[in-house]
């Protein structure tokens, strides 16, 4: 016990001191937790009402942002995988690192969960025992139970894993491995979960339809390792910590696969449905075209194909996918494609038409932009606490030090 | 951008075109309460003193406003659970603690029912849509029986009157096809859309109606008997009752709007805000699951006016439509204006094809 105690005293010491860099970073982030603090209180207080949303419109920035963080959580997966079953080495090495973005990345969902629900104060009627969970029928349950437990899982394997090195004892072998492999296999299933959610409602023709989890998987694979390579050469230029240009390349190319399926998935949706042109394809139109003199998110959604087909193009080839002074700017030019794909132009579309075939425009208020910069500026913070802990215990600059007080 | 539904104006007698004398009783269907309630300045001095410091505590629970002089919620109320898991005694105290928050919220004498549905009672609806003239005394009577909200910022109507354009054909544009190039057309434009679709404009303002070159189309809640909504609800709060209704624990919810992206009807709607609701305009008839008031960040619907129809009263859209266009009974009872109407004439669902077995049915003569 007194091991562990020293375990968090050491960790939160190291993850507080840091260099300028750190700290400007660190306060860069901060910078924006003051708006989020206001908008997160005034909405408290007035109700969703300070936000854009309508009947009409009645999901919006928040759940797009839910929506993609779900796919960036299980992109950590990206790592993972590679690690435990190719055994690839370096990848092995920093595993861990790919399990701290999942935790961030999950804690991020939840922030945007809350700030979606109309009665945040009641969220305990979700919890399992407390409240009253309407199993199996809810895909929103489903989300619920899965995301938590994947939280769980990467809190509990990442942290076994680093408190093992920390102490410097052999893993049990016997409760990592299958903790790593269940996660593995409930990556997939959040986002798959998270795809039922919205593909299971026939009243919202442009979800409805049965390709929406592999391009969910497909995407998410693509953000999700396109962070993470963006991380990882951070990483590599400023701590001691060496990651492979193995590891990065492995990610590199997972990205081309799978940003390869999922613009031809979105080429698919679009001839399918562009073809025949049912009132179904209506919200499509709206998306791509703009419809009935509507035409907000149409920059949008073509900024977000020359991101993702440019990106895709430029990762082709080798001589630019290996110059690391280029590829983080490709990798950040598909992580805002997929945002912006993922996010407001899958989840705004889906309500426009409304089911009754009203057009309506969804125009996100002040006060929602800056909770969802402090969401994902509380996301970063965390992010970048548990990415440094994790490097300071590989690099073995925090380890269990029983004779001296301070190490 | 204005906030949430635009309010359908109130159509005065005049612009009835060919239907006067018929439809006087709309705006009286309350004036039996409304002189009831009336207190003195006094009495509401007081009722306001007595709740601040409930809301206070409500306030300071919740993080809700403790500037106005209206308790939001009370701690019990938090912890209650999902009314309809509660035991019968729950269920009492649930609603004694309303009835005595409402009462001094509102100033007057509130009552909460609590009526469970009868047995061998299925409720149905049949509208005549060739009757409708639009002139949506239904949704200013249902506004006003069940409780909703009524301020600039947050108009919440329940049933909305889709007007359907009769469509244009002109020789004109026959011609105005794609592509012309190759002297093949593949298609044509020569008419706008007519007919039944469910792209009905809902904030037609005329002078009068009907208008000669529209029909007219209410909706509100289908009360399906397989409701998508009830399936997606992650909490189980809105269900479907066994008389057919499908009701909101308004207290349960959560607000995750999850129903309303299912509802393929678009019957349901959200508390973006603090409802408003003047106390002299409040109905105090309430049903815990009808027509009492609700709270921000909830959903709420049409429950067929359960509040009165489990009484054997009428739906207020039925008691006030003024040409008769609507009819609502028990479909269990072959004898019911609506069975009959079922087995006689042409009826039809809105959007059958999505399986919802609405209990809402339209017909014509």
């Amino acid at each position: 016990m007194n091991k562990f105690i020293k375990f968090i005293i050491d960790y939160v010491v190291y993850v507080a001191k840091g260099g300028p860099k750190f700290y400007a970073w660190m306060g860069f982030l901060v910078l924006f937790v003051g708006p989020w603090i206001y908008g997160s209180y005034t909405q408290a207080t007035h109700g969703l009402i300070v936000t854009g949303l309508t009947d009409q419109v009645s999901w919006g920035l928040y759940l797009a942002n839910f929506v993609f963080l779900v796919g960036v959580a299980a992109g950590a997966v990206t790592v993972v995988f590679p690690a435990y079953v190719y055994h690839h080495e370096p990848m092995h090495k920093v595993t861990v690192l790919g399990e701290m973005l999942a935790v961030a990345a999950v804690i991020m969902c939840l922030l945007f969960v809350f700030m979606h629900l109309g009665r945040p104060d009641r969220a305990w009627h979700m919890i399992p025992y407390l409240g009253v969970l309407n199993f199996p029928s809810s895909m929103l349950t489903w989300d619920v139970l899965v995301l938590s437990v994947y939280l769980i899982l990467n809190l509990v394997g990442g942290f076994y894993f680093l408190y093992k090195k920390y102490v410097d004892e052999p893993l049990n072998n016997k409760f990592y491995l299958p903790i790593i492999f269940i996660a593995i296999v409930w990556a997939i299933s959040i986002h798959t979960v998270t795809a039922f959610f919205i593909n299971t409602m026939p009243a919202r023709p442009m979800w409805h339809h049965s390709m929406m989890p592999i391009r969910f998987i497909t995407t998410a694979f693509a953000a999700g390792p396109a962070l993470i390579i963006v991380c990882f050469l951070i990483i590599r230029q400023n701590t001691k910590l060496w990651i492979e240009d193995s590891v990065i390349d492995l990610l590199s190319t997972i990205i081309i696969f799978c940003l390869g399926i999922a613009l031809f998935l979105t080429m698919s949706e679009v001839v399918t449905e562009l073809y025949a042109s049912t009132e179904h394809s209506f919200a499509l139109k709206y998306l791509m075209f703009g419809k009935h003199g509507l035409h907000d998110l149409v920059p949008w959604f073509w900024t977000s194909v020359v991101g993702m087909v440019l990106g895709f193009i430029l990762l082709l080839v080798p001589r630019i996918r290996k110059n690391y002074t280029v590829l983080p700017y490709i990798c950040l030019m598909i992580f805002g494609g997929v945002w912006i794909e993922k996010g407001m132009a899958l989840m705004i579309p889906g309500s426009i038409p409304t089911p009754i075939g009203e057009f309506s425009l969804y125009e996100p208020t002040t006060l929602e932009l800056f909770n969802c910069a402090g969401n994902w500026a509380i996301g970063f913070i965390v992010l970048t606490i548990l990415l440094k802990g994790a490097i300071g215990i590989l690099l073995g600059d925090v380890r269990y030090a029983p004779a001296s007080a301070n190490r | 951008m204005s906030k949430k539904l635009i309010p359908t104006k109130n159509l005065s007698d005049e612009q009835l075109e060919g239907c006067e004398g018929l439809g006087l009783q709309a705006l009286g269907i309350d004036a039996e309460r409304g002189g009831a309630v009336s207190s003195s300045r006094r009495q509401f001095i007081r009722n306001v003193g007595g709740v601040s410091a409930a809301s206070m505590m409500g306030a300071a629970a919740l993080m809700t406003h403790s500037d106005q002089a209206q308790a939001k919620s009370t701690w019990a109320e938090w912890f209650q659970g999902n009314y309809r898991l509660m035991t019968k005694k729950e269920k009492a105290e649930a609603i004694a603690r309303l009835e005595k928050r409402y009462s001094e919220e509102y100033g007057k004498k509130v009552t909460v029912d609590g009526t469970d549905a009868q047995e061998g009672v299925l409720f149905g609806y049949a509208l005549n849509i060739q009757k409708c003239i639009g002139c949506r005394r239904c949704v200013k009577a249902c506004v006003k029986e069940n409780n909703q909200s009524r301020s600039k910022e947050q108009e919440m109507e329940w049933i909305r009157v889709l007007k359907m354009e009769k469509g244009e054909f002109s020789k004109d544009k026959m011609d105005d096809g794609y592509p012309l190039d190759y002297g093949v057309q593949v298609g044509g434009n020569a008419y706008s859309a007519a007919g039944v679709v469910l792209e009905g404009e809902h904030y037609y303002d005329p002078e009068k109606v009907p208008e000669s070159d529209s029909h007219y189309m209410p909706i509100a809640c289908m009360q399906c008997e397989k409701p998508p909504c009830v399936k997606v609800c992650p909490i189980r709060t809105t269900y479907r009752e066994p008389d057919g209704p499908v009701v909101i624990d308004y207290n349960w919810c959560i607000g995750c709007r999850m129903c309303i992206g299912a509802c393929p009807y678009w019957a349901r709607r959200f508390n973006w805000g603090e409802p408003h609701l003047p106390k002299e305009e409040m109905n105090p008839k309430t049903h815990y699951l009808g027509n009492r008031p609700r709270m921000k960040g909830v959903v709420e619907k049409c429950t067929f006016c359960l509040q009165r129809t489990r009484h054997g009263r009428y739906p207020a859209c039925v008691e006030v439509c003024p040409v008769g266009a609507r009819k609502f009974g028990n479909l269990l009872d072959p004898e019911s204006e609506v069975r009959r109407i079922l087995d006689r004439k042409r009826v039809f669902r809105l959007k059958a094809e999505a399986n919802t077995y609405p209990k809402f049915f339209y017909f014509v003569d």
